[in-house]
């Protein structure tokens, strides 16, 4: 592993995000109007703004982050800059680092946005601190990312690419708790919804929400989640081949 | 020959793919300081032998040594400049920004003095093909002519601060080209091999053959003939280089 590397790769990423203001525009803008429908949706029941905006505010960076990167990977993949750059002594880790830490740098500033949002305007009600607040929306970017990388080793087209948010995405979120609590899921769906990071992503922010201290769950939950970001990076590392047939 | 002037040896070299065999026992060698041409029609396999030399390619079996090492080692990755068909830059970065991206890759760190011995390296490479004037320009709004050369320029780069590439490994890096530009790219190939880089180019226009020192025809995955130009003209009685290759194919058929 080198730093340097991963510096450049980081830097190079957000410079060519640099040329692409829309991309940037869309990726702060998005999730503020979104959190902002919410609440206008539910704005005869606060109390159900409060049970669901935290949790999307881990859900948001998670899925963006997850879109971005795939992407990203696969025109690196499509272009022959990845071959290029295994041709050269670039580390496989260096380079999903330098991603992870570009998109995850994005992801402090997107949430940041949405969080100040929220709470500053939609008077999202949090019991705990804004920041634990903030350090779950990075590291759900972080693994959306991470996962992102992973899954973009599957896709042959930037159509599949797409496809893969349903894929994964879809059914995490189904699961995690925002339309039915996990507790009362069906066994079978319960378990499964385990198995998923996002679960402990929206239970982080339930954490968050309805308690001032920062609570063993809460503990638990990151840890779990950060757990799964490694976890995904190793998968990510594995799928970058030097030698392709 | 003695083995500090050979740049690439090859021995049975066999590539698989899905079943196919692509290459089929290549054997040659290639010496240093020069500029080899690998000629053989699309579909011969030259880019799939030119990405076993680099350390790409999967579904190897026999040897190949570059450079004194098994093609594909870590200690080669900076020594090695290759490019593919594909321009593999980035697109949205500006021509210096993705020299610069490469050379920080290719020599990271370094503090104050890294950093301006990558600069150096970057500004002689935009020279060296002709790009400075267009450094502050985004690659896809770049001709494909100028885009071949940002692509040529990273694998120009080397070490990244200072030394260039031992061996150049180039796929068809003139097609489309126009004749005067092409015309350029062969002096400057020349003028690397002169310096003490081994340079080999595929083609698959045998007229550039006449320009290289040695060659190296390919077809069907076979290795037709290894000679210079010159040689291969007069082993088969022809008076070009494609109509010797016409008449290497009629005698191999059996």
């Amino acid at each position: 592993m080198t730093p340097a590397r991963i510096v450049a790769t980081a830097r190079r990423v957000l410079l060519q995000l640099r040329h692409d203001p829309r991309t940037v525009a869309l990726l702060l803008v998005v999730p503020c109007v979104l959190l902002a429908l919410l609440s206008w949706v539910f704005d005869d029941s606060p109390q159900t703004f409060d049970r669901i905006g935290a949790p999307l505010l881990g859900v948001f960076p998670f899925t963006v982050m997850f879109l971005v990167t795939s992407v990203a990977t696969l025109r690196e993949r499509s272009s022959g800059t990845l071959e290029r750059l295994l041709s050269m002594p670039m580390g496989r880790l260096d380079l999903l680092l330098g991603y992870a830490l570009a998109f995850g740098g994005l992801a402090v500033v997107q949430a940041g946005v949405a969080t100040a949002l929220a709470v500053g305007l939609l008077d999202l009600d949090v019991a705990g601190s804004v920041w634990a607040l903030l350090l779950v929306a990075v590291l759900n970017a972080v693994l959306g990312t991470a996962i992102g990388l992973f899954t973009s080793a599957f896709a042959r087209t930037e159509f599949q690419a797409v496809q893969f948010l349903p894929a994964v995405i879809l059914p995490q979120f189904l699961l995690c708790g925002l339309f039915v609590p996990r507790g009362q899921m069906q066994p079978v769906l319960g378990a499964v919804s385990d198995v998923l990071p996002l679960s402990y992503a929206v239970d982080a922010m339930g954490e968050v929400t309805a308690h001032t201290g920062l609570t063993g769950d809460f503990v638990r939950d990151v840890a779990v989640i950060a757990g799964c970001v490694v976890a995904a990076l190793a998968l990510g590392a594995a799928t970058l081949r030097r030698r392709t047939p | 020959m003695v083995n500090n002037q050979i740049a690439i040896r090859a021995d049975g070299l066999t590539v698989v793919r899905g079943g196919r065999t692509v290459l089929d026992g290549l054997g040659f060698t290639v010496a240093r300081s020069t500029v080899t041409g690998l000629l053989g029609p699309s579909g011969s396999g030259k880019s799939t032998l030119l990405r076993a030399l680099v350390g790409v390619q999967g579904g190897i079996s026999g040897t190949v040594e570059v450079l004194g090492l098994p093609a594909g080692h870590p200690r080669l990755r900076r020594r090695v400049g290759y490019v593919t068909q594909a321009p593999s830059v980035y697109a949205d970065l500006s021509v210096r920004q993705n020299l610069e991206y490469y050379a920080a890759v290719l020599a990271p760190g370094g503090g104050r003095a890294g950093r301006r011995a990558r600069a150096d390296t970057v500004e002689r490479t935009l020279a060296e093909v002709d790009l400075g004037s267009h450094a502050q320009v985004a690659a896809g709004r770049l001709s494909g002519g100028q885009l071949s050369r940002v692509s040529l320029a990273v694998a120009l780069l080397g070490s990244g601060t200072g030394e260039r590439p031992e061996l150049l490994v180039l796929d068809e890096p003139t097609v489309g080209l126009d004749p005067v530009l092409r015309r350029d790219l062969w002096a400057l190939f020349h003028r690397l091999a002169a310096d003490g880089t081994t340079v080999l180019v595929s083609s698959h226009v045998m007229d550039e053959a006449e320009r290289c020192e040695r060659l190296l025809l390919l077809r069907d995955g076979r290795l037709l003939a290894e000679d210079s130009p010159r040689e291969l003209c007069e082993r088969t009685g022809a008076g070009t280089v494609e109509d010797a290759f016409l008449r290497l194919v009629e005698e191999a058929r059996p």
